[in-house]
């Protein structure tokens, strides 16, 4: 008992992974197949990548005490610019992708600049420019559009081994900005302004920089995420984003990976565990040839256990940045 | 402590202005300003389209529009003390499924199965509580578990198609009206629900569990130590939200029939109407009546847009555009007060201090 209240919530989410992983195995086993093969693993993992991306940024958002509500659209969109301009031709695959980039970086400011600047609460902040999006996606595009070159395909398509490429573009990006938040200013910024941002503001911090560039960040993945919808799919699609749920549903992989939902205390890798629980349980649930009703069902008694499980447990905790540095750096030494 | 003093007695002082003075500073306060909103809205609507100033079309207006106001009021309760709740909308996709299924063409069961809808909505309400205070999850968290496992739930239960077509008595109270009303014609049950359920949340709000609510919202650690039982107080918020979302989707039911699109995206829908009407996300701020006030406002401008002949597609960019710039404008409105307020209490620090009668701050000299 005193051993369990010493976990931290990054150590419980990964003992619910390895759980997760044994019932799959033992599940998918009595049906006759094996979770552990090849394609089945690669299977996984491809489930990984697009809400790997969005939550990547949801977390950097959550840290800083907001909310990203406006993902889905942002996905739809960078899925149909790029493919727009893309066009089927090979030499536009650059600007198609930069186009995407750009404008998904773009919705990001304005979401940062309103809720630092003009004060809004991040749900209501991201619901609207969520909806202004939408308006202009039902507005302009009656259904899918564009088209995506078969080099640009590839991109969603092809593995080294098991590993899909976007799993391995998805994990590259999270340690970029793992780095980001545990060796830089602008990520020490992150937590301190999620924490408490009046403490921030006292003790000279910027405050708008740090929620401005979570946002522009989150943004960023998300067209990030459009783009990989976009080359699997080889069209652009303007429901894509909403028929995913990726809004709540990485929300719900952020907190399922232990970071607070009110900001500060958190970590990404924490995520990638809740993110690998959510890709798993649905590759369960789709070789056992589940009602897709019922797994939704399954997927919201999952997010309410898990979090319940954890919910009072202290959050994994960072390395003290002054003193001693070689004794704490890694967290087991911590919280022991 | 001289501050407090200040303040008190200027807050007396304002309480005690003729009713004009404190209802025209009352328009001022976000919550106020709504009620300005969609007095500016109809007016627009009228000019725009004469025909809609007519009583009896301005009450079918309020009739249509009172699915939703009865959901914010709902939603307002959870909102104000503090947590969210995202399963409204899969309450009223679920409800109208019962509906759908259980009632049938059979006139009898009407009663029976609408006792039944309010029992699985308090239920609903319960079960969203208890998690939340219990279990110490985030609200946001379970009630999006709830929308999810609500609504996959009945889905699977129907196979995913909505059947049934309830009986006509039971869509008579979505349809129907009462005949041979002066003026209007025909005043419909839907009006008559929303202003009972309004004038019994405006009652609620002034009796103790609507200021404990208050008091919750705003420090549930102080509220926790003043002998509030917070758990329980917030739970019954929950329910109570359940159960608008069950009358929001009875009512519904008449109108739009059973279809499992209804009550899609209700949730947000409401929490954008409560936004509106002033109400602040995080709780302890907003007056319960400004919350159906936002969701009237929201649907007069929606209204308005049709008028006008813009594509109904735009209908998600304005309201994304309205919400934005009515809570910028509602955070900008606090921030001036709380400026404002500070100012004068530094003032008279001295004149307070020159009278040092312990105890007689009490009565606010």
């Amino acid at each position: 008992m005193n051993a369990f209240s010493r976990l931290t919530s990054t150590h419980i989410v990964y003992l619910v992974v390895l759980l997760t992983f044994v019932a799959g195995t033992v599940l998918v086993g009595a049906a006759g197949r094996s979770f552990v093969s090849a394609g089945n693993i690669s299977a996984v993992l491809t489930g990984t990548s697009v809400l790997g991306f969005i939550a990547i940024g949801q977390t950097l958002v959550i840290l800083v005490g907001s909310l990203d509500l406006s993902v889905p659209y942002v996905v739809s969109l960078a899925s149909l610019l790029s493919a727009g301009i893309m066009a089927n031709q090979p030499g536009n695959i650059l600007p198609g992708v930069a186009a995407a980039l750009l404008v998904s970086a773009g919705i990001g400011l304005v979401n940062g600049l309103v809720v630092s600047g003009l004060k809004v609460h991040g749900f209501i902040a991201t619901l609207g420019t969520g909806l202004i999006v939408s308006g202009y996606l039902a507005t302009n595009y009656k259904g899918s559009a564009g088209q995506t070159p078969v080099a640009f395909r590839l991109v969603g398509a092809t593995g080294i081994g098991p590993v899909p490429v976007s799993t391995l573009i998805m994990l590259a990006c999270a340690g970029a900005v793992l780095l980001m938040l545990t060796r830089t200013r602008l990520g020490h910024h992150m937590y301190a302004v999620g924490g408490d941002i009046r403490v921030a503001r006292m003790s000279g911090i910027q405050t708008g920089t740090p929620i401005v560039a979570a946002h522009v960040i989150c943004s960023l993945m998300a067209g990030l995420a459009g783009l990989l919808l976009a080359a699997r799919l080889g069209v652009g699609s303007p429901t894509i984003g909403a028929q995913g749920g990726y809004d709540l549903l990485s929300i719900a992989a952020v907190v399922l990976g232990g970071t607070l939902l009110s900001g500060g205390k958190g970590s990404l890798v924490g995520t990638l565990g809740g993110v690998l629980i959510f890709a798993m349980i649905d590759n369960i649930m789709s070789v056992m040839q589940i009602n897709p009703f019922l797994k939704d069902v399954v997927r919201g008694i999952v997010i309410v256990v898990a979090v319940a499980v954890y919910a009072r447990r202290r959050v994994a905790r960072r390395a003290t940045r002054f003193g001693h540095h070689e004794h704490v750096r890694n967290e087991q030494e911590v919280s022991a | 402590m001289s501050a407090a003093v200040t303040d008190r007695s200027a807050v007396l002082q304002q309480n005690r202005a003729p009713w004009h003075e404190r209802a025209l500073r009352a328009l001022r306060t976000p919550g106020g300003a709504v009620f300005v909103l969609l007095v500016v809205l109809l007016l627009a609507a009228i000019a725009v389209n004469p025909s809609f100033g007519e009583p009896g079309s301005l009450i079918r207006f309020v009739g249509r529009t009172a699915p939703i106001a009865i959901a914010a009021i709902g939603q307002y309760f959870v909102i104000v003390s503090g947590e969210f709740d995202l399963s409204m909308g899969s309450v009223v996709t679920a409800q109208v499924f019962v509906a759908g299924n259980l009632i049938g063409q059979d006139d009898s069961r009407t009663v029976p199965v609408l006792v039944l809808m309010l029992v699985l909505g308090a239920l609903v309400g319960l079960v969203n509580g208890l998690v939340t205070t219990l279990l110490k999850v985030p609200s946001f968290i379970v009630t999006l578990g709830t929308m999810l496992a609500l609504l996959g739930l009945v889905l699977y239960w129907t196979g995913g198609a909505a059947t049934g077509n309830p009986a006509d008595s039971f869509r008579q109270i979505g349809r129907g009206g009462v005949q041979d009303v002066p003026v209007l014609e025909v005043l419909p049950y839907p009006v008559v629900l929303v202003t009972v359920i309004a004038a019994a949340a405006f009652w609620l709000m002034r009796r103790p569990y609507g200021r404990t609510l208050i008091a919750v919202g705003d420090n549930p650690r102080a509220a926790a130590l003043t002998g509030a039982r917070v758990w329980w107080v917030r739970t019954r918020a929950f329910m109570l939200s359940s159960l608008a979302a069950t009358v929001a989707g009875i009512i519904l039911v008449g109108y739009a029939g059973v279809h499992p699109s209804v009550g899609r995206g209700y949730e947000f829908t409401a929490i954008t109407a409560v936004v509106l009407g002033g109400v602040v996300l995080g709780g302890g701020r907003g007056w319960v009546l400004s919350a159906a006030a936002g969701a009237f406002a929201l649907e007069t401008l929606f209204a308005l847009l049709n008028f006008l002949g813009v594509q109904s597609t735009w209908r998600d960019t304005v309201q994304g555009v309205i919400i934005i710039l009515a809570v910028a404008a509602g955070t900008q409105t606090w921030r001036r007060r709380r400026r404002g307020r500070t100012a004068p209490a530094q003032a008279p620090k001295h004149v307070i201090a020159a009278q040092p009668a312990p105890g007689s701050d009490q009565e606010g000299t």
